[in-house]
């Protein structure tokens, strides 16, 4: 807006309206859209991971079996918080060291180099000559992988709880029509399960909404980044002066969160009833006692 | 230094025992260990009395939920809508924000007794303030479970009190308390858990670290910063959280077991299978 | 030892064919809160006195230079894993640090840190409740003196708990200080004597890097012989004169 040139000269609905717009804001408003994509990007892959480690915990080959015991156990039993600070790193780490070792055969010198990680130009990730967007999504990948691998343990539980649940005569009926036990896994115990499962899925989908603010540990620049950086106190440096705000900023964030698990919750009734309408009056009856 | 002198100089240093400096060159394993360990005295209380006051707090407002009084029962439901449906993050903002400003309005007020100034002066302090934060938010939580379980208490049992002449308080202590208990307990061993993890929040964002006295992962933070190096503090940080989880899961299973003795084994094991996680 | 000649010369070739190819690419971090040393303007971008010195260095070594923003908590182990190659935020050269990451010569000289309290405070506030930012300078220096220390997450944090009677004083960099001080309307004043911690501020870069840490000093020097790096610190730190 061309009124905006001269911030200092702004009085009452101009000046907010100037300061409500400047780039700044923009990206604190284009941070809402970062946290929805990151919760709908990890919420499929949390399911994918879940499942897989649903499944390995119930393998009959017992390596399988232990790695989705741990898996699901470690990641139970340490604070989301805890695990966002070392695992990303490492796995950054982990991807570079690989490149370095396969596009870089001829550097055979230890990678770590007192407290130094070095890894060949061209084994970067991503390779430093990449614009800056590209540094910034690659640093969302790695969160959204780190979120996926957290909530994909919760999601094993889940699913894994739910898997138990199928009554058991109904798995017998099947063998009895002769079904071999993959046909009974696929026809009767997976379609069944999702009614046991989606009471804890739809949890675990606001539990994921909740840990969003844990983004900026992640270096994803994230509403609760904008926020801080935006309502701390601006001395005249800056076009737009201002006291300590945060506390607004902060109340923003409130409202937008209320809002997402209230919608949330709408959608997941509804989801609900509509699911549990074609089962069973027995199923039905638990999906709803559950919710 | 011994790892033994370690011990004695920083075992308690989280509640101001011991040396008075944190280790700053040449950190050794021991050191880290030691005072990580000590920071997870924090991280138990917070959790242990928060969830020990949550408790009590959360059956009162689930039978405020299911009141037939609607202002009782609106009430209630924005208590944990409010807190269930925010960030634990975004609620120590707003705890600690209003904790600051509560000693200036304590000296608008000409009561002027030394005392009470100094009260007003602990919630910010996290021992107090974190712990209200936390309480607050295990409340809404478990009272949301108790409340789930409140309703699927079977119809059978009520009656059955009823025409024993058991009523009021009587009938909530003797049938309705303990089954409401049985049926929510998988959902709340879940809760304290998710609790125990929350207070790893606490010194992060939340609430200023006094005296360099903090938590687990203030200390490790403090090493990882120290040493520049965080694939071994965090670590040392996550392996204390499994410990007394696995801990928290071993006494919450003998509660269980005790709740659900009078049952046959087949029933037992249907409740322990609904798949829930509250939080 | 044939190893590491040979390990030598490759990183000469790759650098010697990315300078012939184009100019060296290099990631600058920062914190991006630190007024008016480093912080992000009104229209988004990284700004001030570091930014302009910065950028000046990087045109007279003919690195092609990317700002990059990182929290000042992983600010150091995101420069040895990798993420950038600099650090240009206000960090004070010492000893502890020094063992870990190299540091270019100063380009800001040894900058006394300062205290501050509430209007009427006395000098003892000094001794009192202290607010400083975790994982400084100021931090630990507080930790060892007989006053209280409290820590917060950002330098604006520590003011704060000032301004709401939370601590008695904070200490931070005289020249983060000065400027809120002179803005605040009297609301906040500098108590107590100032105290020289740590050395001048120098540009982070890894131990392995020394090419680019020559480079550094090299552009530092031609600045401080020609006097741009005067020029911009009386620029941005209103009331200072230029110390080369």
């Amino acid at each position: 807006m061309e009124f905006c040139a001269e911030p200092a000269a702004l009085e009452g609905a101009k000046w907010w309206l100037c300061y409500l717009s400047t780039p700044k804001h923009q990206e604190f408003y284009f941070s809402f859209l970062t946290v929805l994509a990151l919760i709908f990007l990890v919420a499929p892959i949390t399911l994918l991971l879940g499942f897989g480690g649903a499944l390995a915990r119930r393998s009959s080959f017992l390596p399988l079996k232990w790695f989705g015991q741990i898996y699901t156990s470690m990641v139970r039993g340490v604070p989301d918080i805890v695990f966002f600070m070392f695992v990303p790193i490492a796995m950054d780490q982990g991807l570079e060291y690989v490149r370095h070792r396969i596009l870089c055969p001829e550097m055979t010198g230890p990678v770590y180099q007192g407290n130094d990680f070095v890894v060949c130009t061209v084994a970067k990730l991503p390779l430093s000559i990449s614009p800056q967007w590209v540094h910034e999504t690659y640093g969302f990948f790695l969160a959204v992988i780190a979120f996926s691998i957290v909530f994909g343990a919760f999601a094993a539980n889940t699913l894994d709880g739910a898997l138990n649940a199928v009554p058991h005569n109904q798995l017998e009926t099947g063998r009895a029509y002769g079904m071999t036990n993959r046909q009974v896994f696929r026809r009767i115990q997976l379609p069944q399960m999702w009614g046991y499962a989606l009471p804890g899925l739809s949890n675990l989908w606001m539990i994921l909404v909740k840990a969003t603010p844990l983004l900026f540990l992640l270096s994803v620049e994230d509403v609760v980044y904008w926020a801080r950086e935006l309502g701390s106190s601006k001395s005249s440096i800056f076009d737009y002066p201002h006291p300590d705000w945060r506390i607004w900023y902060f109340a923003a964030l409130l409202v937008f969160y209320l809002l997402l698990t209230w919608f949330s919750e709408k959608a997941f009734t509804r989801f609900r009833n509509w699911f549990s309408r074609g089962q069973n009056s027995h199923t039905g009856q638990i999906v709803l006692e559950a919710g | 230094m011994s790892c033994g002198q370690t011990i004695l100089d920083y075992g308690l240093r989280s509640i101001g025992i011991g040396a008075r400096l944190l280790p700053k060159t040449d950190i050794t394993l021991c050191e880290q260990i030691v005072l990580i360990g000590s920071g997870m005295i924090w991280n138990v209380y917070l959790a242990l009395i928060a969830v020990i006051f949550g408790f009590f707090a959360a059956t009162l407002v689930a039978t405020g939920k299911a009141s037939n009084n609607p202002f009782i029962s609106r009430s209630a439901n924005w208590f944990i809508f409010l807190f269930r449906g925010s960030p634990l993050f975004i609620q120590f903002f707003f705890g600690y924000e209003l904790f600051v400003i509560l000693p200036k309005i304590g000296i608008d007020i000409p009561l002027g007794f030394t005392t009470i100034t100094l009260e007003t002066g602990w919630f910010t302090k996290a021992w107090l303030g974190a712990l209200i934060v936390l309480f607050l938010n295990t409340t809404a939580y478990t009272a949301e479970i108790f409340y789930g379980a409140l309703r699927s208490i079977p119809r059978g049992d009520i009656e059955a009190a009823e025409s024993f002449g058991m009523s009021g308080y009587k009938r909530f202590r003797r049938i309705i308390w303990p089954t409401l208990l049985r049926l929510a307990w998988p959902s709340y061993t879940n809760e304290a858990i998710f609790l125990f993890h929350a207070t790893a929040l606490v010194f992060f964002s939340g609430f200023p670290a006094w005296q360099q006295r903090g938590d687990a992962i203030y200390y490790g933070n403090y090493f990882a910063e120290k040493t520049f190096n965080p694939f071994v503090a965090y670590p040392i940080v996550a392996g204390y959280f499994i410990l007394v989880t696995l801990v928290i899961i071993f006494l919450f299973s003998i509660v269980n077991r005790r709740l659900n003795r009078h049952l046959a084994p087949e029933r037992r094991s249907r409740i322990r299978y609904r798949p829930q996680i509250i939080r | 030892m044939k190893k590491t000649i040979l390990f030598g010369a490759v990183i000469a070739m790759i650098s010697a064919t990315a300078a012939f190819a184009d100019m060296q690419q290099v990631r600058m971090g920062t914190e991006g809160a630190y007024p008016p040393y480093n912080f992000i303007n009104d229209n988004g971008e990284i700004d001030g006195f570091e930014r302009e010195v910065g950028d000046r260095i990087c045109e007279l070594a003919e690195l092609e230079c990317t700002w990059v923003k990182n929290d000042w908590d992983s600010i150091i182990p995101n420069l040895v894993s990798g993420n950038y190659d600099t650090i240009v935020a206000g960090m004070s050269i010492t000893d502890e640090r020094d063992q870990v990451i190299d540091f270019s010569q100063e380009y800001f000289p040894p900058d006394p840190s300062a205290f501050v309290g509430l209007k009427g405070a006395s000098d003892d506030a000094i001794n009192g409740v202290v607010a400083a930012q975790t994982a400084t300078i100021q931090a630990s220096y507080v930790a060892s003196s007989d006053a209280t220390v409290v820590e917060f997450a950002t330098p604006d944090e520590t003011v704060a708990a000032v301004r709401s009677g939370e601590a008695d004083a904070v200490l931070a960099d005289a020249g983060y200080l000065e400027t809120i001080v002179a803005e605040s309307n009297g609301e906040l004043i500098f108590v107590g004597e100032r105290v020289a911690i740590g050395g001048g501020i120098g540009i982070g870069v890894r131990e392995s890097d020394s090419d680019l840490q020559a480079k550094l000093n090299a552009a530092i020097d031609t600045m401080k012989a020609d006097g741009t790096l005067n020029a911009l610190i009386e620029k941005w730190f209103e009331g200072r004169e230029g110390p080369y």
